[in-house]
């Protein structure tokens, strides 16, 4: 009997798996018939998916028409990105359980961070091109922005999830009020931490794109901002299809490190 | 002989905008070494707020707590609880819950590890050590908590209606269980409850509290051999008495 349904669920896991491919070919195949079949566009308003296929192989070795290679820009992209975020995180994820923790510190901090919170980090940009030109500093800045902001939202609530029952506990075994923090609240906080830092990293990759279509000289954005220019929409695919996987890499990443750090809970 | 704890004339208001809630009018208990005091009453009728106050977490509004001649202002590791619903950390496997409270202590890892290993197997739990309480019962885990209190070495341990999230049976045997542990290793224990044969199986004194504001009614002494027998005449009769005084639950 249990053999039974064990088998049932390995044919319904099978049937999702065709599903799931089945959805991509079509859209793939639809637009292949569009494109190179029916030649219902130009391929300067949207290039068939061979022809998106052949470039993006072609851009690992091919500088044109912006310059660089694909993994030279999508490290430039990663380096800007990643440097702003580890800030943005460093700073953010203490801040907010500081602010969730000691009553002062909430007072004083929430409400500059209230006034901070509804301005998307985008809309920095200029005021960091002002101050700092349209190197790495004022993308990396913006970037921090946007990535603080998140690490400290959910650092914050994630500590206030705190249960009261294990509290009295800790208190009732006589921990002191930072043993409460570090071995209550932060465990406690751990996995809306690590949403923050998922939020954070997405919020992050985001700012990034929109600050080198406006700002840069390198960097998957700016490249997508030349191809533009110049009537490349393959080359704009392409940059549009590194940034989604760059951004999903980077995603696992982070789910992985939760699996290591988080153990087994409710 | 001399009182593990002694609570003299504790009450409790609570200050609120639609003015003062009395919870607890006037109360004052003790306990003997190794005596098991069970506070019988009916559903809310400030039992659990009675446990926070002795256990330090309220300030009482008025009143003195003596543990062992100390006077008792602050939460600390000479009482431990036991909740209602699972207070065990999810993080924390069966040791890491169990050692909880010598690991605040400072005491050395392996001899803490040596002495949540002892009530680990006191409780029944031994193969367990490493489960995550996810993966344990209902029952389970309030062994668990059962432990984690014994291992802290608290000098009284506060019960708060630890089985009444449990279903019938479990409920029997987890009374059973707590009697066999207290034979084994005896401690002063204040135990709440709501439920009357488990009341008298357990206690040497069942103290019957009124409604809101709590007070004790009647105070009974328990003489019967242990472990009882839910069916034993003298049994029934006490629980007949003492069920028939209570105040009905609002």
């Amino acid at each position: 009997m249990k053999h039974k349904t064990l088998k049932h669920s390995g044919n319904k896991q099978w049937k999702y798996l065709i599903m799931s491919v089945c959805s991509i070919v079509t859209f793939l195949l639809v637009w292949e018939v569009c494109t190179d079949v029916l030649h219902l566009t130009t391929p300067t308003t949207l290039p068939s998916p061979v022809r998106v296929f052949s470039t993006f192989i072609d851009k690992f070795t091919n500088t044109k028409p912006d310059g660089a290679t694909l993994q030279v820009h999508t490290l430039e992209s990663m380096k800007v990105a990643l440097s702003g975020y580890f800030i943005g995180v460093v700073i953010g994820v203490p801040l907010g359980i500081a602010m969730a923790w000691f009553k002062p510190v909430d007072y004083f901090v929430t409400p500059l961070f209230d006034l901070l919170r509804p301005v998307p980090g985008i809309a920095w940009l200029p005021v960091m091109i002002v101050l700092f030109g349209i190197g790495l500093l004022s993308k990396a800045m913006v970037i921090f922005l946007s990535a603080f902001i998140a690490c400290v939202i959910n650092s914050y609530s994630g500590i206030k999830n705190t249960k009261p029952v294990h509290l009295w506990v800790g208190q009732t075994f006589g921990a002191s009020n930072l043993q409460l923090l570090f071995k209550i609240a932060i465990p406690t906080a751990l996995p809306m931490i690590f949403t923050g830092l998922k939020v954070a990293l997405g919020a992050s990759w985001n700012a990034l794109i929109a600050a080198e279509l406006l700002a840069a000289t390198k960097g998957l954005g700016f490249m997508i901002n030349q191809a533009r220019g110049i009537y490349r929409p393959d080359v704009i695919l392409v940059g549009m299809i590194a940034v989604g996987i760059t951004g999903a890499i980077l995603g696992a990443v982070i789910d992985a490190l939760q699996k290591v750090f988080i153990k087994r809970r409710r | 002989m001399s009182k593990v704890i002694e609570c003299k004339n504790i009450s409790k208001t609570f200050e609120s905008v639609n003015g003062d809630f009395q919870v607890i009018g006037d109360i004052s208990i003790e306990a003997d070494q190794n005596e098991i005091l069970v506070l019988f009453g009916p559903g809310q009728c400030g039992k659990t707020t009675l446990l926070k106050v002795i256990a330090g977490l309220e300030p009482a509004t008025s009143g003195t707590i003596h543990i062992n001649g100390k006077e008792k202002t602050k939460p600390g590791p000479e009482c431990g609880l036991v909740y209602q619903t699972t207070a065990l950390f999810p993080w924390l496997t069966t040791m890491g819950n169990v050692e909880y409270g010598p690991k605040v202590q400072g005491v050395p890892k392996k001899e803490r590890r040596a002495r949540a290993q002892k009530y680990i197997d006191l409780v029944g739990l031994t193969g367990f050590e490493k489960s995550y309480p996810i993966q344990l019962s209902g029952g389970m885990r309030q062994r668990v908590g059962i432990a984690r209190v014994y291992c802290n070495e608290p000098e009284v341990m506060l019960m708060d209606e630890p089985f009444g999230h449990l279903d019938a049976q479990t409920r029997y045997l987890m009374q059973e269980e707590l009697e066999r542990i207290w034979q084994t290793e005896k401690r002063t224990i204040i135990f709440v409850t709501n439920n009357i044969e488990e009341a008298l199986y357990l206690a040497d004194r069942v103290l019957v509290m009124t409604n809101c504001p709590a007070t004790i009614k009647k105070e009974f002494k328990i003489d019967l051999p242990r472990p009882r027998d839910y069916t034993d005449p003298e049994f029934l009769r006490l629980r007949q008495e003492i069920t028939s005084i209570v105040d009905p639950a609002e």
